[in-house]
């Protein structure tokens, strides 16, 4: 079975699965639905193979399928996952059909067709999966940009307010950012030696100064794309107009790819530049952390508040990669894993919450959890697993990234610490006032407000929650998977664990 | 006294460009001879197929590395971009061609009557329109096909006039939008007049920097100049005079700033089928000159003719790529995205080797494609007065014609660059090899443009998708079995190319080798 090309088959899937649905008649939209639905549970189920097959303790890439391409130019359509990718595409095959259940009706106030959001979104899984099973810089370079394509027509086609802004808004930043790595990419190229394979590219040596200016051009594209500070500016107002499910997808895999990709890419491929740029990336990561919980605190829009503290959090991805632990790493890893299933939880919440009152702003709700008990139980409970409570998945990986963190650079530790209590105060504020408190009078005028969580969005929220708890209390099996690519990019860059000392021990024994 | 002995002549070498002479020369006959009515069901077919034999004929010798008659040069690029400039025409004839959009076609029916006046009015309505665009774009294919493969500055130049004649023509005939084609011709004629006589006398500086050696007759074949810029010991200040006169005659035709502010104006006002024309073709033979003088004549001025000419390819970028930005006329933004994507293509001619060579080429064949097929959509969005070419009429076109809309947005998609899409593999085949060649600069400033020529493509897709459909939105016209042909072939074209580049790259490399 572990000769099966999961790779390939999981990228192509979703693809023949979104012309099937987009072919399907304008007047059938419910027939889309259950297309996509099931064709998502498909990608789930072969995903779950994968998983299974996987050895740990194995190889490092594992998967590996290679067919040429342009062989001209030395360009292959090579896959292959490592540990971190493996639990990447697990978290969007585990995201997608739960954003298709929650977005059923999602398409229908716009009077745009319904089949096509369905089958954008099936495009968007296929892009998705590429990029992170890609094992050819080319390769990955085309998933990179052409996911931009499929997210653009969802959010410009079918967001809310300000749609057509926020999607040229986001388009252009990450074509900039992908410019770029274009140029970065065709340098390491002719560097390289006229070969994209990542395992060969990762063998070469670059001068200093080469190697510093390919570092950037990679850094640039991804550090928008993730969003590091200060290239966020896109991501509130993209999730802000963009469809919840959209919203959930964008910043709980998407914005994932900048991370991963500094992981993949920019760490391994440019080892030294990496170190040397590691204490500046580090700065914007921790001022990111406390800038954007403090404008989270300050929104009155919930999706946008949502977007800000997404920012927030990969600031501490951005912390746990560039100190350079194992354990950090692995941290920040897991972080991009639990972050999806906590903020994609979040954002579905929220949308389930805009899409009963009508409006997104927090002033226009007041104690709602008098009138949708339920919802309102799942928003607190998602926002807590947002602010890293202990018992929930984000709390291993925070604390992972804080003590890996510790042990080698204590004032980033210290200062990104504060960005927990700002999370507090972001996230329980805004519970109180959308949910708690005395009874907004204009909401029980609202229809949609008297209708609590039917059993479809109970189906959305439920293997969420199960998820994040589950990780929370035994993250093991993830653990298992990501520590020794972790450990393996490490080494790349050339750092090991500072062991622990004599006296640290000691003083700690007293 | 000697006998005058005649050059050998290979005649199946020279067939493409006889052919499309020959077919030139018939088609005038036909215009004179055959009744009115019949006229444009044998124009049209006698024109496709003397592209399709010359075409033939281009398969055939693609063996042949030899220089004919002493100023034809038969070599890799001549047959490759010969064989580029005959695809490319035979699409745009089908556009030429198309009758069932508009009555009697885009083009007038005699280009002499007042315009605006109530005749003009009158033919604009419902006579048919003028045979004379199939001999005219026929000639000029012809004299496309001498430019591209001419081994001496003479024989280029008289190409040169050869195809740029039938275009100025061609510009006048649009039947619509009278005074606009007017002047566009006009333009175009009197700045084409004064870049062909920069070129000659450049030309004339040539030849004396030639002569000035003693031991070697002067002249200005391409075998000559070489030799002369590899050893000469003289002052090259008629040297460089004399390249740089005859690279400003290039330029002009290629559409480079600062020699391009004729192409917004003809652009705007010729007939949409001769503009996807001149975009596609001219742009194939005008660069395709560009290559063979400086990389074969005066390669030896290689450190010489770098900065300049990468200042210039940077000042075209810049220029085409923030000026498409101010735009509010879908056709005068493609034109400007096509001088942009000149200053692209002068990378990849300042990129060394065979690798800048097969890049370029190739970006020609990817450009031509989706330039025709974007003009194809140009013409099909129409209202009672002809195209409707503002951009705020394209609002909402999405909602109305979700299927053109598509295949326009694609266009826009490659030419932005995206990836699968040939725009994407074409900017990297010019960008790789400049960057190995050590040009960092030109492919920074590539880059840069490119993110600011994004912006207007995207206001293109933003307005036809996610604006709502104003009152003024015009419809799509169905496209006739000609318009829909060019436009499938122009989109199939781009999707392969950036999918499965290997083939035409395999090609473009295998010819990437000049005669000399």
């Amino acid at each position: 079975m572990s000769d099966f090309p999961f790779l390939s088959v999981l990228t192509v899937a979703p693809l023949v699965g979104a012309v099937v649905v987009a072919l399907l008649p304008r007047s059938r939209p419910t027939l889309a639905k259950q297309v996509a639905f099931g064709w998502s549970l498909l990608v789930l189920v072969l995903s779950v193979v994968m998983w299974l097959t996987w050895q740990v303790g194995g190889d490092r890439f594992q998967f590996r399928e290679s067919y040429p391409w342009i062989p001209n130019w030395g360009v292959n359509f090579t896959f292959a996952a490592d540990g971190i990718a493996l639990v990447m595409l697990m978290l969007i095959a585990v995201l997608v059909p739960l954003v298709i259940l929650a977005s059923w009706h999602d398409a229908e106030s716009s009077k745009r067709s319904v089949p096509v959001y369905f089958a954008l979104l099936l495009v968007l899984e296929c892009t998705m999966i590429g990029v992170f099973a890609a094992a050819d810089v080319f390769l990955f370079y085309v998933f990179f940009e052409v996911m931009l394509v499929p997210m653009y027509f969802l959010i410009g086609s079918y967001g809310g307010h300000q749609r057509q802004y926020a999607a040229v808004k986001f388009f252009l930043y990450s074509l900039v950012g992908g410019l770029f790595m274009l140029a970065a990419m065709i340098g390491l190229w002719v560097l390289g030696g006229k070969t994209f394979d990542w395992v060969a590219l990762s063998q070469v040596d670059i001068s200093t100064g080469a190697e510093r200016w390919l570092f950037l051009g990679f850094f640039v594209a991804f550090a928008i794309k993730a969003p590091f500070f200060p290239f966020h500016t896109w991501l509130p107002d993209a999730g802000g107009a963009a469809p919840a499910g959209a919203a959930a997808l964008l910043v709980g895999v998407l914005d994932k790819v900048g991370t991963f990709g500094i992981i993949r890419y920019c760490l391994p491929l440019f080892p030294d530049a990496a170190q040397w740029f590691a204490p500046w990336a580090l700065a914007i990561a921790v001022i990111g952390i406390i800038y954007a919980a403090l404008l989270a605190v300050g929104q009155n829009d919930l999706k946008r508040l949502v977007s800000y503290t997404s920012i927030a959090h990969f600031g501490f991805i951005g912390v746990g990669i560039f100190a350079f632990t194992t354990q950090a790493g692995t941290g920040a890893v897991l972080y991009m894993v639990n972050h999806g299933l906590a903020t994609g939880l979040l954002f579905l919440v929220v949308g389930m919450l805009v899409a009963r009152r009508g409006s997104a702003l927090v002033s226009d709700f007041g104690g709602a959890g008098k009138l949708v008990p339920v919802l309102a139980g799942v928003l607190f409970f998602a926002g807590l697993a947002s602010l890293a409570l202990p018992g929930t998945a984000p709390f291993v990986s925070e604390f992972l990234v804080l003590i890996g963190t510790f042990t080698v650079n204590k004032p980033v530790a210290v200062i990104a610490t504060l960005g927990i209590i700002l999370a507090a105060a972001y996230v329980l504020w805004m519970v109180q006032r959308t949910t708690q408190g005395t009874l907004n009078p204009a909401l029980t005028e609202i229809d949609g407000m008297k209708r609590d969580l039917n059993l479809r969005e109970k189906v959305v929220v439920a293997p969420l929650i199960a998820l994040i708890v589950l990780l929370g209390f035994y993250p093991k099996p993830v653990t298992d998977v990501i520590n020794p690519a972790v450990q393996a990019t490490m080494e790349d860059v050339g750092r090991t664990d500072p062991a622990p000392s004599i006296d640290s021990v000691q003083e700690a024994g007293r | 006294m000697n006998e005058l002995e005649l050059p050998p002549i290979d005649y199946a070498a020279l067939a493409p460009i006889l052919i499309m002479m020959g077919a030139a020369v018939v088609g005038v006959l036909v215009e004179a001879f055959v009744p009115r009515r019949l006229r444009h069901p044998v124009q049209l077919p006698l024109a496709l197929l003397a592209v399709l034999a010359a075409l033939t004929m281009v398969v055939l010798n693609a063996d042949k590395r030899m220089i004919t008659i002493g100023v034809i040069a038969i070599d890799g690029p001549t047959l490759f971009l010969q064989g580029a400039i005959l695809v490319l025409s035979a699409v745009a004839l089908l556009l030429v061609g198309e009758r069932a959009i508009e009555r009697g076609g885009a083009f007038v029916a005699q280009a002499a009557i007042t315009a605006d006046s109530p005749d003009d009015r009158r033919q604009a309505a419902n006579s048919p329109g003028a045979g004379e665009v199939y001999p005219l774009v026929t000639f000029a294919v012809g004299g496309m096909l001498i430019f591209v493969s001419a081994n001496d500055l003479l024989t280029m130049f008289i190409a040169l006039e050869v195809f740029s004649l039938p275009l100025y023509l061609l510009c006048a005939l649009a039947r619509r939008r009278r005074l606009l084609s007017q002047e566009a011709a006009m333009k175009y004629f009197l700045l084409g007049a004064y870049a062909s006589a920069f070129f000659l006398f450049g030309l004339a500086l040539i030849y004396g920097f030639t002569g000035g050696l003693a031991d070697r007759a002067a002249g200005v074949d391409f075998a000559t100049i070489h030799a002369a810029v590899a050893d000469s010991t003289q002052s090259p200040v008629l040297l460089f005079a004399g390249m740089a006169l005859v690279a400003i005659g290039l330029l002009f035709k290629a559409a480079a700033a600062p020699f391009h502010v004729w192409t917004p104006d003809v652009y705007q006002g010729a007939p949409t089928p001769v503009t996807g024309f001149m975009a596609a073709c001219t742009k194939v033979a005008a660069f395709g000159a560009l290559l063979r003088v400086f990389h074969v004549a005066f390669e030896g001025a290689r450190w010489d003719f770098t900065p300049v000419l990468g200042s210039v390819a940077v000042l075209t970028m810049l220029i085409g790529a923030v000026l498409a930005v101010t735009q509010t006329d879908i056709k005068r933004l493609l034109a400007y995205s096509s001088i942009a994507n000149a200053g692209y293509l002068l990378v990849g001619v300042l990129a060394p080797g065979r690798e800048g060579l097969s890049g370029t080429m190739f970006y020609l064949v990817a450009y031509g494609f989706a330039v025709l097929a974007a003009f194809a959509v140009v013409t099909l969005v129409r209202d009672a007065d002809g195209e409707a070419t503002h951009l705020s009429r394209w609002a909402g076109l999405g909602r109305r014609s979700p299927v053109y809309a598509s295949v326009f947005t694609f266009i826009l998609l490659a030419f932005a660059g995206i990836p699968l899409t040939s725009g994407f593999i074409s900017k990297f085949a010019v960008f790789g090899p400049a960057l190995e060649g050590g040009q960092v600069w030109l492919v920074i400033a590539g880059v840069l443009t490119s993110m600011v020529l994004a912006f207007p493509y995207l206001r293109v897709v933003v307005m036809m998708w996610l604006s709502e459909p104003g009152e003024s939105t015009p419809t799509v016209t169905v496209p006739g079995a000609l318009t829909s042909a060019a436009l499938v072939i122009g989109v199939l074209a781009t999707l392969v190319l950036g999918v499965a580049p290997g083939p035409l790259l395999e090609l473009a490399t295998n010819a990437a080798d000049f005669v000399r």
